[in-house]
């Protein structure tokens, strides 16, 4: 699912991290830990085929397989919830569309809201409907960076109910601050110092 | 369509956390149904379009920019004993000078949405050709820049004179090179620092010939500056719709 082999990661004089390797099955789940700066985000971009490495090489699952949320839930916010989803639904090619989404935003508590716009909702649901996004085309490779930021406790629970479903099935990347979380999926863990 | 459609989903509200959810049945990854490049473009464009008309950020102040310049010009142009003739071709040649920074204006304003939002990541990894979002980009800036010179052109014949259609041909023509070249160096200058400064370092010179026909087409007569306008267009279009690959490709 994942091969990348002896990555570094440099931005002009100033390493980011050097010779990490990283190898995850399909159904494994790596849990990447680290202080702010160490590198994470930039590894994840990486591994989500976002960022090119300074050296060293990457083998991941082909464009439209992956989901990766970043810091910003990646959805527009002057559309609603069902125009953006219908809008990365065709371009991920989501087959049966309409009940996909309609099946994920009630699943994360979004459809009431669906044909709200986005820029009327708090910092947690936004992230609630970057996770609709990352999950609608049913990625192999799942990427998330800091996934619990601005999620209630309803909404971590729902993260954590997806996480569990996800285990097992598709390859989850995560990195984040509160590594009790989902230490027990980890199937592999990276710590930046 | 909601989730209580036809094909056996329970009602609505009735979903609980261990539904599964991946890889339910009916979801085939491996037999997902072709979607046409064009309508990747058309979702696209519509998408520009919805934030426009409801953020209205872009073609008003398009709109307010060239009226206010062709006003600064017709206050700035001396009037008197100005030949017409002379006064005429002056006046075609503000009207390009501000056809040109007005679209500029629009420019910058084209992927901001997608850069305040890191949307640009999202857009990238789909599995649609990337030159859809280029395509659906410069189709947006084009309806732009189309909204805000039928607009423009009354308001120059108010100012000044009055366009004929070799006018009106050569500002649809060289419509469509802002916006081929314009979009493509918009999205460079997004992944750049300093943006605001680097789009109109890369797209004035580029946009010299533009003006060169422009300028050509609407006081000279004959198809000739109308055809090296078309030429402009066909050669970067071409080049833009090839290179926006390797314009938002980091790996």
């Amino acid at each position: 699912m994942i091969t990348a082999t002896n990555l570094s990661k440099r931005y002009g004089a100033k390493r980011i991290f050097d010779k990490v390797e990283v190898r995850l099955e399909a159904g494994g789940f790596l849990l990447v830990t680290g202080p702010n700066g160490s590198g994470k985000t930039t590894l994840l971009r990486m591994l989500a085929g976002l960022d090119a490495p300074t050296k060293g090489t990457v083998e991941l699952p082909e464009r439209g397989m992956i989901g990766y949320l970043g810091h910003e839930p990646l959805v527009y916010r002057e559309l609603t919830p069902l125009e953006n989803l219908h809008l990365f639904g065709r371009l991920y090619r989501v087959p049966e569309r309409g009940e996909r989404i309609g099946m994920l935003l009630e699943r994360f508590g979004l459809w009431e809201v669906r044909s709200d716009r986005v820029s009327t909702f708090s910092r947690g649901m936004r992230q609630r409907l970057g996770l609709c996004r990352v999950l609608l085309h049913d990625p192999q490779l799942v990427v998330l960076d800091e996934p619990f930021n601005a999620l209630d406790q309803a909404g971590s629970e729902l993260l954590d109910a997806t996480l569990d479903e996800l285990h097992g099935k598709s390859a989850v990347v995560v990195a984040t601050h509160d590594p009790e979380r989902v230490e027990r999926l980890a199937t592999q863990r990276l710590a930046f110092a | 369509m909601t989730p209580n459609g036809s094909s056996g989903w329970p009602p609505r509200g009735s979903l609980s956390h261990e539904r599964p959810f991946v890889r339910f049945p009916g979801w085939a990854p491996v037999e997902k149904p072709a979607v046409s490049y064009f309508s990747d473009v058309g979702a696209l464009v519509r998408k520009d379009l919805l934030l426009e008309i409801r953020a209205k950020e872009t073609v008003p102040a398009m709109l307010i920019f060239v009226v206010a310049a062709l006003t600064i010009f017709h206050f700035a142009v001396p009037t008197g004993d100005v030949p017409v003739a002379a006064s005429q071709k002056v006046a075609l040649g503000l009207l390009w000078t501000a056809i040109v920074f007005t679209s500029l204006l629009g420019l910058t304003r084209a992927f901001v949405p997608e850069r305040e939002q890191g949307l640009m990541d999202a857009l990238v990894l789909a599995p649609s050709d990337r030159s859809a979002i280029w395509l659906g980009k410069a189709i947006s800036v084009f309806a732009f820049l189309a909204v805000t010179e039928a607009l423009a052109l009354p308001a120059f014949a108010f100012f000044f004179y009055g366009v004929g259609w070799n006018v009106v041909a050569a500002i649809v023509l060289a419509d469509i090179g802002i916006s081929a070249v314009g979009t493509l160096l918009g999205a460079m200058a997004v992944a750049g620092r300093a943006r605001e400064l680097l789009l109109p370092l890369l797209f004035l010179p580029l946009a010299i010939p533009i003006i060169v026909g422009g300028v050509g087409a609407s006081i000279a007569s004959g198809p000739k500056y109308l055809e090296f306008l078309g030429l402009y267009d066909g050669v970067f279009v071409l080049l833009s719709w090839a290179a926006f690959e390797y314009v938002v490709s980091e790996t």
